[in-house]
C-alpha cells in the first residue's frame, strides 16, 4: 500500500518545524532555504499553508527530463531525482505546474520531495497534525469523517 | 558548536561592515543572546554613555539554539543602554527574523557610531552592506517590509525595523520584525532611530549546523516538545487563548492594575479578555480572533492573529487596517485597556495594530496614557494642553493618542516621553507607575507580593520578563506560593531571575518555562553546544549574567534608591479583592534579597560574589 502526504492547512501554525526537518533529513543542517516543503503565510487572512510535491502519477518533471534523472520509487510511488544523472538543465522546473521541483545552486542539481523513503521527516516533525502521511487512496478520510460526524442522526433503540 | 562563531560589526559612522570571530571564551561563560551580547556591550561601552549618542552601541544577538529544531528556537535579543531608563536594555523578540539572521551565518550584529544619513543593513549570507534608506525613512514598519521585499525582488527576506515612533524619538520605541513581533521594551528602537538605522533586511540560506551530537540533540528536542504538548498551559491554554488567558485570572485575584493603579480590579476585564476575543461580534458575526500563530520553530503557538470589525469607528473607511494582523497579548490588552479604563476590545486591537505598525511599546504607551488621564483628572493637565479631554475610560482618547504618538504629533510627543517625564513635568513624579523610569506591566504587586521585588530589582526597569514569580504565586509553577505574603519571595525572585537569564541566552522562548525548567533546557544545550553545560554550570551562568547587568547599572550611576516602587504601591492599600487592605512589602524583601545575592547593604556585589562568578570589580 502506498501512502501520501496529506496536508490540512487549517491546523498549520507556521512554526516551520517541517522545513527544518526536511533540510535536516536531506542535508544534515536546519535550513528552511533547503527545504522541499514550504509553508506560505497569507498574512492578510491569517492562513498558513504547507505545500510540497504531490507525486503526480504522470509526472511532468519526469517526462520533461532529457536525461532520465527522475525515476519512480516503486515502493512509495515517489518521483526521485537521481543526483548523479541530473545535469541541472532545469527543464523540469519549467514543466512542473506546481513549482515543487527546484534548482539548488550549491549542488547544481534539482531537488524535490522524495517522501524520505517512506518516512517523511516533515510529517514526523509537525506538532499539530497539519501534515500527515496516510493511505494514498484515503487522503480524504479525515475530512469525510469530520462531515459524517455532523450528520445529526440518533441511533434507533 | 551551535554558534556560527561569527559576528558582524557595523560601523555606521564609517559605513563599514566587518566580520569577526566570536569570542568563544565569552560564549562559554555567557552562552549567547542576552548574556553574551551583554558581555560584549559591557566590555565595549562606557556605562555612563548618553543612550542616544553615537557612542552607545546596539547589538542584535541570537542564541546557540536559535534556528534549530528545539521548540521555540525563534528568539533574538536587542541589547543597548536604554533611553527610557538609563539602565541596560535587553528586549527579546520571536517571529522569523532571528532564525534568518542565524541562517545567514551570524551569531550577532554589533552596530556602533551613527550614520550621517538614514540607512538600512542588507544581509545576504556572508555579504553585508549599508544601503541608503531614502525610500523607507518616514515609513511604517509594515510599509518598510513591503518596500524592501519588492525592491530586492525577494519575498523570503525577513525584516526588522523601526517605525515612525523610533524616528521621532519616542522613548519607548520598539524594534519590530515580521510585522507584529517586537523587541518591545526600554526604547531599543529609539536607539536604533538615533543612529539613523531604519532596518535590517536579512536572507539566510546557510542553515544552522555544527550541532555537537546531532542524534542526541534530536532526541532531546523531541522529548522536550512532548513536555510542552502534555502541559495544560503550553499544550492547551496558550494555543487557544494566548497570554490573554490571564486577563480574567489576574482580575479575579485582585492584581489587575486599573486606572494608573488606583484600583486593582477592572470592571470591564471580561470585555477585553481572551474569552471575548473568541466571541462573535454582534456587528459582523465574526470573532476578533482569527487564528493562533507560531513563531519560528515553536510548538506552542500562542501568537494572536486578529481582524478588526470593519464598521468600528477606528477603521471605518480605512481598509488598510481590515486585514488580519498581530492581535492582543495580555500585557498589551492590560496596558491599553485596564490601565486606561478602556473596555472596548476593538479599540484596543486597533491601538495594538498601531503599536506594531509604527513600532512603540504598548505597555509603556498604555501606562503613560493612564498616567496622563490621572493628571487630567487631578486638573494638572488641561483640555487646552491636549486639544481634547483625557477622561479615564474613553476609547476615542486612547486611539487618538495612539495615532498621535505613532506620528510624533502634538500631545503624542509628550506621551512618547513616558510616564516618568510626563508626571515630573506636571509636578507629580510619584504618579508615574514605573521603576527606573520604565512602566509596570500587568500585575499589581499589592496582590502578587513577589512581583514587587521582581519589579524593583529588574535590571531593565519594571518588567514581568526578568523574574516572573506570577508563575509560582498565581499559577503554581513550579510550586504554589501565597501571593499575599512576602515570606520566601526574595529567594523565589532570585531563582526566577537567574533561570530566566539562561532561557534568554539560549535562543529559546521564556514561555516554555510554564512547562520546562532548566532541567528541560539543559539536555538540549548540552547536546548542541560544545563544552560542559551541566545544571550546575547553567545556574552559575544565569547568576553571572544577572550580576554583570547589575554592575553595568551601578556603573551607569544607578543606586539602591532605584530599586524601589512608587509610593502608591507602598502606602495606598488595594481597595478590593483578595488583596484588599494590602500594600507591597518591598522594604521587607529587599535586604534579604541583597543578602541572598551576595550584595552589600547598598546593593553592590561583594568582592567574594564577583570572585565566585568570575566577574571583575
Amino acid at each position: 500500500m502506498q501512502k501520501s502526504l496529506s496536508i490540512d492547512p487549517a491546523k498549520c501554525t507556521g512554526c516551520l518545524q517541517c522545513e527544518m526537518a526536511c533540510s535536516y533529513e536531506n542535508y544534515g543542517v536546519f535550513n528552511p532555504a533547503r527545504s522541499r516543503i514550504k509553508v506560505f503565510d497569507f498574512h492578510e487572512t491569517g492562513r498558513k499553508v504547507p505545500y510540497t510535491c504531490t507525486q503526480c502519477d504522470e509526472a511532468w518533471c519526469l517526462h520533461a527530463c532529457p536525461v532520465e534523472a527522475i525515476k519512480v520509487d516503486a515502493a512509495t510511488g515517489a518521483k526521485v531525482v537521481l543526483e548523479a544523472v541530473c545535469v541541472g538543465c532545469k527543464v523540469c522546473t519549467i514543466a512542473c505546474p506546481f513549482g515543487t521541483i527546484n534548482y539548488v545552486q550549491e549542488t547544481g542539481k534539482v531537488q524535490k520531495c522524495d517522501l524520505c523513503g517512506d518516512h517523511p521527516a516533515c510529517a514526523e516533525a509537525c506538532p499539530t497534525g497539519a501534515i500527515t502521511y496516510v493511505d494514498a487512496d484515503w487522503t480524504g478520510l479525515a475530512r469525510m469523517r469530520q462531515w459524517a460526524g455532523k450528520l445529526d442522526v440518533q441511533p434507533q433503540a | 558548536m551551535a554558534w556560527t562563531r561569527k559576528i558582524l560589526r557595523v560601523d555606521l559612522t564609517k559605513g563599514t561592515c566587518t566580520a569577526e570571530p566570536l569570542n568563544m571564551q565569552w560564549a562559554r561563560d555567557y552562552l549567547g543572546q542576552r548574556g553574551l551580547a551583554t558581555k560584549y556591550f559591557c566590555e565595549e561601552v562606557d556605562a555612563k554613555v548618553d543612550p542616544l549618542s553615537p557612542a552607545n552601541k546596539l547589538i542584535f544577538a541570537t542564541g546557540p539554539l536559535t534556528g534549530t529544531m528545539a521548540s521555540t528556537s525563534a528568539r533574538y535579543s536587542v541589547i543597548t543602554k536604554g533611553p527610557l531608563t538609563g539602565a541596560i536594555a535587553c528586549s527579546n523578540s520571536g517571529g522569523y527574523f532571528g532564525a534568518e539572521l542565524k541562517n545567514a551565518g551570524w551569531d550577532m550584529v554589533i552596530f556602533e557610531g551613527k550614520s550621517a544619513k538614514p540607512v538600512y543593513l542588507h544581509v545576504e549570507d556572508d555579504r553585508a552592506e549599508l544601503v541608503p534608506a531614502d525610500e523607507i525613512w518616514g515609513k511604517t514598519t509594515w510599509d518598510t517590509e513591503k518596500i524592501l521585499k519588492t525592491k530586492h525582488q525577494d519575498p523570503q527576506i525577513r525584516v526588522s525595523s523601526i517605525g515612525r515612533a523610533g524616528e521621532n524619538g519616542c522613548l519607548y520605541a520598539a524594534v519590530v520584525n515580521d510585522l507584529h513581533r517586537a523587541a518591545g521594551r526600554s526604547g531599543v528602537g529609539t536607539v536604533m532611530g538615533s543612529k539613523n538605522l531604519k532596518a535590517i533586511a536579512v536572507r539566510g540560506t546557510k542553515g544552522v549546523g555544527g550541532i555537537k551530537d546531532p542524534k542526541a540533540f534530536m532526541a532531546a528536542t523531541v522529548k522536550a516538545k512532548k513536555v510542552l504538548a502534555d502541559n495544560a498551559v503550553t499544550g492547551q491554554g496558550l494555543p487557544k487563548y494566548g497570554t490573554q488567558v490571564l486577563m480574567n485570572v489576574i482580575n479575579e485575584i485582585g492584581a489587575l492594575p486599573t486606572r494608573n493603579h488606583r484600583d486593582v480590579q477592572f470592571e470591564n476585564a471580561r470585555k477585553i479578555s481572551a474569552e471575548a476575543m473568541h466571541e462573535k461580534r454582534p456587528t459582523d458575526g465574526k470573532a476578533n480572533l482569527v487564528t493562533n500563530q507560531a513563531c519560528f520553530g515553536c510548538t506552542i503557538a500562542c501568537g494572536r492573529i486578529s481582524k478588526l470589525d470593519e464598521t468600528h469607528y477606528t477603521v471605518v473607511n480605512k481598509p488598510e487596517y481590515w486585514g488580519a494582523s498581530g492581535g492582543l497579548e495580555y500585557e498589551a490588552a492590560w496596558a491599553l485597556g485596564a490601565a486606561t479604563g478602556v473596555g472596548d476590545l476593538e479599540a484596543l486591537t486597533y491601538a495594538n495594530f498601531l503599536c506594531n505598525e509604527d513600532g512603540f511599546d504598548p505597555i509603556s504607551f498604555g501606562a503613560t496614557v493612564g498616567a496622563a488621564m490621572e493628571l487630567y483628572d487631578l486638573g494638572l493637565i488641561k483640555e487646552k494642553d491636549v486639544g481634547f479631554p483625557l477622561e479615564f475610560g474613553s476609547a476615542e482618547v486612547l486611539t487618538k493618542l495612539a495615532e498621535m504618538t505613532a506620528r510624533g504629533e502634538g500631545f503624542g510627543k509628550e506621551i512618547g516621553m513616558g510616564s516618568k517625564r510626563l508626571c515630573a513635568k506636571h509636578g507629580r513624579p510619584e504618579l508615574s507607575m514605573s521603576v527606573k523610569g520604565q512602566e509596570f506591566p500587568a500585575y499589581d504587586s499589592r496582590g502578587i507580593q513577589g512581583m514587587g521585588l521582581a519589579y524593583a530589582t529588574s535590571n531593565r526597569g519594571a518588567c514581568h520578563l526578568r523574574g516572573y514569580t506570577v508563575a509560582s504565586e498565581v499559577l503554581g509553577i513550579p510550586v504554589k506560593t501565597d501571593p499575599l505574603v512576602t515570606e520566601g519571595k526574595p529567594a523565589l525572585v532570585k531563582a526566577f531571575q537567574d533561570a530566566t537569564a539562561v532561557f534568554d541566552s539560549s535562543g529559546l522562548c521564556l514561555f516554555t518555562s510554564f512547562a520546562w525548567t532548566l532541567a528541560d533546557i539543559q539536555p538540549q544545550l548540552d547536546t548542541a553546544c560544545e563544552g560542559d553545560w551541566s545544571m550546575e554550570k547553567l545556574a552559575v551562568v544565569g547568576e553571572r549574567i544577572w550580576n554583570l547587568e547589575r554592575q553595568f547599572n551601578l556603573n551607569a550611576g544607578l543606586t539602591k534608591k532605584d530599586d524601589d516602587l512608587p509610593a502608591r504601591l507602598k502606602t495606598e492599600p488595594a481597595k478590593t479583592g483578595p488583596a484588599k487592605g494590602l500594600v507591597n512589602g518591598v522594604e521587607k524583601m529587599l535586604p534579604e534579597y541583597y543578602q541572598l545575592r551576595g550584595w552589600n547593604a547598598d546593593g553592590v556585589p561583594t568582592k567574594e560574589t564577583l570572585g565566585r562568578l568570575g566577574l571583575s570589580a
